[in-house]
């Protein structure tokens, strides 16, 4: 089976068990948000203050949801061996790395997009003229998230302590996406907004090298 | 004769009792092999498969030790053993689900050697655990499955599959809400969704009432039947055993008793279940 | 299908008298180089000298993670542990020696600048770098069966090895735009402060090789240890 085929049909069917539940969703967002609130008390959000921090917080606060919901992944192929059935099927193990990539990648951009309006309103930062940009960054850093985020899922679902584990993982791994995708952000924050090329590059690199690593090397973690 | 329609029909209609609630009784439908796949060697050549000297470590643990091995087309093929002797660790390794640490393995068709891109098409497998989504329904389990194996018309084989093992009627419920039965019913239709020449089974009957252990004594004889050569691991004496064309005991990782090709397996089934007895008097 | 090739446990010391022996002149040589011949420097005055083993240490950490990327990539090629004992030896010894890089840096900075810590690039990234081989560590000791464990480390070890230049360069990249204190010579160094710090690296060199040797048949044995135990908890039944 082509390898697109197959990512497509992986990748629908995780969508397909994300949204019915919807547990998920709903609960990564509420968490954002707390994070979010409680950024907030930590310093005073006026209106140059909040452009100053507020991009790191709100990055820093994706990291996290993310580590944390990135787990269901890989463990819920645990549950009846699904994922020997996956490994099973005539395809390339690497479209099942793939398809959760997409899902992964697409449900935290959701997350972002759903939190971006919460997040201009709380620190009063105007988003619609830089929205176009800001969504940009917001992809390539996500891109970023849920490749290793994805593979670390499949790592950490093979050891102890896999809750404490995923984030211990990735954040350290994750440090340049953070500082690049809030460097980004502050960029274009500023009067007048501006894209600053190095970090949009060094963010595309990012996603390059982890996706060919991803790529070359994922499908070990399959393996029994 | 199987293949012939009456016979077919006599057949299904011993099928054991119905499940409580909403399963079908599964009566004068067709089998399971479905349209045809379009492939050029039928249902009725099953692979042939050849071990040769296939060793699998685990850390300094050896779970096979120089296992070889050539099971024929055809061939139902019972492998015995307690725990930890190497049955599983041997079944994934036939499925390809994982690498021995050494050793050959090869699969032929027919004439003609498969390449390993062409073999997992071929193969079906029901493992221990059921390989099914539960917060996904019936149908949808099978669906994703028969487009994962690259089936025409996903969409109606699944439906067609769920017929012969009586989950029509359960086809939008939640593999969740499944007992234990159904869900190897389930199984056993993924399993035969893209109509394998290979069917590997790990204990099937575990977890299986009386009835639903006929019934997969007897879905274990039509396969038989129609050529599918079939390799299963058994633990005891039950309703499987009916087709069995040859038994093999393994211990320690090693065949230690072998019936052949064709050779009368019931000695080394008798021996096995003795020895489990006995074993399980020792503790 | 191929099979996997066979690690066999060394046998004989793992490190020889004489290679410790050169070693420990070396350091000696070194030690006396950084602390009594080099020049002292202009404007730090001794405390500078702390300079010459931070730095080697920081190279020679460096090395070590190179090869946890080569033992790592090594093993998913070749499956033969040995790579993963290589792995994790390089591992333990280049944390051990970053460690040695964060603690003599804010050795050197109180005196100098008289804070304990400033956030300059080549720091911070230590600082992360120290974290993420950490984490490495962490993973292998959440992991029992050893075939299984030289996987998952080998593909985390793979990432993160990938991940060091992007980290260095993001860090240095957001120091430029938001200027600090910088640990380290600003300027050039002297041709004999050059001389001196070559030789100190090529002494940690020398130790790094040393302590992973040891630490690389330290695996090997606890594997052997732990097979017999199988076998003898297996016989006992």
């Amino acid at each position: 089976m082509s390898f697109m085929h197959s990512t497509a049909t992986i990748l629908a069917k995780e969508l397909r068990t994300e949204f019915r539940s919807r547990e998920l969703l709903g609960t990564t967002v509420v968490f954002v948000l707390i994070v979010i609130v409680l950024f907030s008390f930590t310093f005073n959000p006026t209106s140059s203050e909040s452009r100053r921090f507020g991009p790191g917080l709100l990055w820093l606060a994706f990291l996290f949801a993310g580590s944390l919901m990135l787990q269901p992944s890989f463990l819920r192929e645990q549950t009846n061996d699904t994922l020997a059935a996956l490994r099973l099927a005539p395809i390339d193990p690497f479209s099942i790395l793939a398809g959760k990539m997409a899902a992964n990648f697409l449900f935290l951009l959701l997350v972002e997009i759903i939190l971006l309006p919460v997040f201009a309103v709380l620190y009063n930062i105007a988003i619609f003229p830089i929205l176009a940009p800001l969504v940009l960054v917001l992809a390539l850093g996500t891109i970023g998230l849920a490749t290793t985020g994805t593979v670390f899922s499949a790592v950490a679902a093979q050891a102890r302590l896999r809750e404490l584990l995923l984030p211990l993982l990735l954040l350290p791994v994750l440090a340049p996406v953070l500082i690049a995708s809030t460097e980004a952000t502050v960029g274009l924050l500023r009067d007048p907004s501006e894209l600053s090329p190095v970090w949009l590059t060094f963010l595309t690199s990012f996603d390059v090298v982890f996706l060919t690593a991803a790529w070359l090397f994922g499908e070990y973690l399959l393996e029994e | 004769m199987p293949g012939s329609a009456a016979a077919r029909s006599n057949y299904c209609a011993n099928w054991s009792r119905a499940e409580p609630s909403g399963v079908d009784t599964p009566h004068t439908s067709s089998p399971t092999s479905g349209p045809s796949t379009g492939r050029s060697d039928s249902l009725n050549s099953g692979l042939k498969i050849q071990f040769s000297g296939i060793e699998k470590r685990y850390g300094m643990r050896m779970a096979l030790r120089g296992v070889s091995l050539e099971i024929g087309a055809g061939e139902c093929v019972a492998l015995v053993g307690h725990n930890g002797s190497g049955k599983t660790t041997l079944l994934k390794i036939t499925a390809l689900l994982a690498r021995p640490s050494k050793g050959q393995l090869s699969f032929s068709s027919g004439d003609s050697v498969l390449s390993s891109g062409d073999i997992k098409q071929r193969i079906g497998m029901v493992a221990h655990n059921t390989l099914l989504y539960d917060e996904l329904t019936a149908e949808e389990n099978l669906v994703f499955f028969a487009k994962l194996f690259n089936l025409p018309e996903p969409a109606a084989r699944a439906r067609q599959s769920l017929e012969p093992v009586g989950l029509a009627r359960r086809s939008a419920d939640m593999v969740r809400t499944f007992s234990r039965g159904m869900r190897q019913r389930l199984a056993i239709a993924r399993a035969l969704l893209a109509s394998p020449q290979l069917l590997l089974f790990d204990e099937p009957a575990a977890g299986l009432d009386p009835e639903g252990q006929q019934w997969l004594g007897q879905t274990l004889a039509r396969l038989h039947a129609e050529g599918c050569t079939i390799v299963m691991s058994t633990h005891g004496r039950n309703e499987t055993q009916g087709s069995v064309t040859r038994a093999i005991r393994l211990e320690g990782g090693e065949i230690t008793h072998d019936s052949g090709p064709n050779g009368d397996p019931y000695g080394v089934l008798a021996l096995a279940a003795v020895r489990e007895t006995a074993e399980g008097d020792a503790r | 299908m191929a099979g996997e090739s066979e690690s066999r446990i060394p046998s004989g010391p793992a490190i020889s008298l004489p290679s410790v022996l050169v070693v420990f002149l070396l350091l000696a040589a070194a030690s006396y180089g950084a602390l009594i011949q080099a020049p002292e420097e202009a404007t730090m005055g001794l405390i500078q000298r702390i300079f010459y083993f931070h730095v080697s240490s920081a190279w020679s950490g460096f090395i070590a993670f190179i090869l946890v990327f080569i033992g790592s990539i090594a093993y998913l090629r070749t499956r033969a542990l040995k790579w993963d004992w290589l792995s994790v030896a390089s591992a333990e010894v280049g944390v051990a020696f970053f460690t040695v890089v964060l603690v003599t840096g804010p050795i050197w900075a109180k005196p100098v600048w008289g804070i304990w810590w400033t956030w300059d690039a080549r720091l911070t990234s230590s600082f992360l770098l120290w974290v993420l081989f950490v984490s490495y560590l962490i993973l292998r000791t959440l992991v029992d069966e050893p075939e299984r464990r030289a996987m998952v480390s080998a593909v985390f070890g793979i990432f993160a090895a990938l991940d060091i230049p992007l980290v260095y360069f993001s860090i240095w990249w957001f120091r430029t735009q938001h200027p600090q204190p910088v640990i380290g010579n600003g300027g050039s160094l002297d041709g004999r402060m050059w001389r001196v710090l070559m030789l100190c690296w090529v002494a940690t060199l020398g130790v790094m090789t040393l302590l992973i040797r040891i630490r690389y048949r330290l695996e090997a044995m606890r594997m052997e240890v732990d097979a017999l135990r199988l076998e003898a908890s297996r016989s006992s039944r």
